[in-house]
């Protein structure tokens, strides 16, 4: 095992102006992230809305800069990396299938881009190999010559797997790759993409904000929570013995198919974080249903607990009892 | 885990009807076409259509009245006008100096202000800072007094016209493909030729322009028909063409003295350029309808 992406003390900041008057709003999309991708494994990043998931997957792609921390591809600092030769190591999939593909081309076009701007083949070397990368994800060579417009949610997701993996890349950094998507549609692209990286030694960096999704694919989990990784552990353990107080409350708000038995309490509240003015202390203690007085006080650090890591007070000493 | 197969479940969306067959269930904009389409044609077969040199004068054939009229003859269709030239002839080839006035200041302008429109759109921050006061400079200036200190310093042409039209009415090219270019860069097929490691000029160019030219083609079209009609205020105030080209503003100019006695004068070219511009604006209004029926430009 190697590390393939290694982020040490990466943080991204969004300035938000705030006018000539008002007081500077800055929004802290990520803070201090240390998190290592090995290759050959699935790195799934879970957290709700504004957790700062997506701005690392970003981050990780090249398409932020940090704002402090670094992110090292390959033991490389990734902004000294040009910009080719990191699209050659890892490719995005998006969650909406309906904006990532560009409506005014056709789909052999959009699969072989990566290749045009990398200038590699032939225009009909290039075609050819787009037409593989299609046949990889289950789509018909007669798809080739059609508009986003003519295929399906799930064909068009398809079509975005195909793009990107038509230039052979170790990672592939899914964002909420099944989100947009019919619950049955979910289950043929999780499918796919589980099959694609036993056959291709693909690694993944998946990121979700439904550990339902993730539980089949992952091995390794990390929990954001207002841009900090509050806990990191083996799939398996994190499945059966999550340590956080959040990550336990995410599992809680998995919906089961049965009928009949309502949307589960996960005692969160209705208290969205807010990540322009994030509470003193743990980020988390205002919902905490377990918080201590040294919640508000002190913010947690990562600390190493049995196989894991987990940054809450009340984990370290003694597990929460659950 | 077998290998992926596409399911029947998954169908496919049909293909929405094709453009032209929506250009022509488009009543509006299939008239505006006709109308535009027989102004360039006339424009371009005016010297097979006039019946004279437009430039001919004949003193003693002076305001002879249209064919309609009492006194009107087939030998001058539409009359003369004060200097006896035959006014069929002048209206004419006017078409030509309007649509070439309509479509030079659409290709300069429009090429000034997309530019402009789509760097400060892609790139936001501080190149859109600047572009923005740049738009809102040229937004604090009266076209019609710029056009006079231009004309007072270097004197009247069609050149002169077109250029100073071409250099002043970019702003609504950039103003609405800045923030077309802003609701397109958001979506994740830039992103995803980002990531795939294109350069700016081939991710605005092969990404982000052609998904934004319906938005042009509907501003282009509503911009030469303001040009048109900009050219005729010009020309009517004397700052514009020089007379004695035949252009539509500068026939109205050159008849107001008549125009209690020979109507026709005025009414003829005006009715030329209502024409003109209505048509092109049934023109933009179509296309915008068939293009972009969801932005507002």
């Amino acid at each position: 095992m190697s590390a393939v992406i290694e982020a040490i003390g990466a943080t991204r900041i969004f300035d938000l102006g705030g006018g000539l008057l008002g007081r500077r709003l800055r929004l802290h999309a990520v803070t201090d992230v240390d998190l290592t991708v090995e290759k050959g494994e699935v790195l799934a990043v879970v957290g709700e809305s504004g957790s700062g998931k997506s701005t690392l997957a970003r981050m990780m792609l090249g398409l932020l800069t940090p704002s402090a921390g670094t992110i090292r591809v390959a033991g490389e600092d990734i902004t000294r990396v040009p910009r080719r030769a990191l699209a050659r190591r890892m490719q995005p999939v998006f969650q909406d299938p309906y904006s990532s593909l560009n409506p005014r081309r056709r789909i052999a076009a959009i699969v072989a881009l990566p290749l045009t701007v990398q200038g590699i083949g032939s225009a009909e070397e290039r075609r050819a190999r787009a037409v593989a990368a299609l046949d990889k994800v289950g789509l018909p060579a007669r798809h080739a010559d059609s508009y986003p417009s003519q295929l399906s949610g799930g064909q068009r997701q398809r079509v975005a797997i195909a793009r990107a993996l038509v230039t052979e890349p170790e990672v592939v950094i899914c964002d909420e790759p099944t989100s947009a998507l019919d619950v049955s549609v979910q289950a043929q692209i999780l499918n796919l993409l589980i099959d694609l990286r036993r056959d291709l030694g693909l690694t993944y960096v998946f990121i979700s904000h439904n550990l339902a999704v993730v539980e089949h694919l992952a091995t390794r989990v990390a929990v954001m929570y207002l841009g900090r990784i509050v806990e990191l552990a083996d799939a398996a353990q994190l499945f059966a013995r999550p340590q956080h107080p959040y990550t336990r409350a995410l599992l809680d708000s998995v919906l089961t198919p049965e009928p009949g038995l309502g949307i589960p309490d996960t005692r969160l509240g209705a208290a969205a974080p807010d990540p322009v003015d994030p509470p003193a202390g743990c980020g988390f203690h205002p919902r905490c249903p377990v918080a201590v007085e040294r919640c508000r006080m002190e913010a947690p650090r990562l600390a190493r607990l049995d196989d894991g890591q987990v940054a809450c007070h009340l984990a370290a000493p003694a597990p929460v009892p659950a | 885990m077998t290998m992926p197969v596409v399911l029947p479940a998954e169908r496919a969306v049909p293909a929405a009807p094709s453009v032209l067959s929506r250009v022509l269930a488009h009543r509006g904009l299939t008239l505006g076409l006709v109308m535009v389409g027989g102004v360039v044609l006339i424009a371009l077969l005016a010297p097979l259509l006039a019946p004279y040199d437009p430039y001919d004068q004949d003193l003693t054939r002076r305001l002879i009245p249209p064919v309609w009229h009492d006194k009107g003859s087939w030998l001058n269709p539409l009359g003369t006008d004060n200097l006896g030239r035959d006014y069929l002839s002048r209206v004419l080839y006017g078409a030509r100096i309007s649509l070439l006035i309509g479509a030079s200041v659409m290709v300069i302008s429009g090429a000034i202000g997309a530019t402009l429109g789509l760097v400060a759109g892609y790139f936001g921050g501080r190149v859109d800072m600047v572009a923005s006061l740049i738009i809102t400079t040229r937004l604090a200036m009266p076209v019609v007094l710029v056009a006079l200190a231009v004309v007072a310093t270097i004197g009247g042409s069609l050149t002169i016209v077109i250029l100073t039209l071409g250099f002043l009415k970019w702003d609504r090219f950039a103003v609405v493909m800045r923030s077309a270019t802003q609701q397109v860069r958001s979506l994740d097929y830039v992103t995803a030729a980002e990531a795939a490691g294109a350069s700016r000029l081939r991710v605005l160019v092969g990404e982000i322009l052609p998904n934004v030219v319906p938005h042009l083609i509907v501003v282009a079209t509503v911009e030469a028909g303001s040009a048109i009609l900009l050219e005729a205020a010009l020309s009517f105030l004397g700052l514009g063409v020089q007379p004695p080209l035949p252009s539509w503003g500068l026939m109205i100019a050159e008849a107001k003295t008549f125009m209690f006695f020979s109507f026709w004068l005025i009414a003829i070219p005006g009715a030329a350029l209502a024409l003109l511009v209505l048509g092109i604006n049934l023109v933009g209004d179509g296309l915008r309808d068939v293009f972009a029926p969801d932005g507002r430009s």
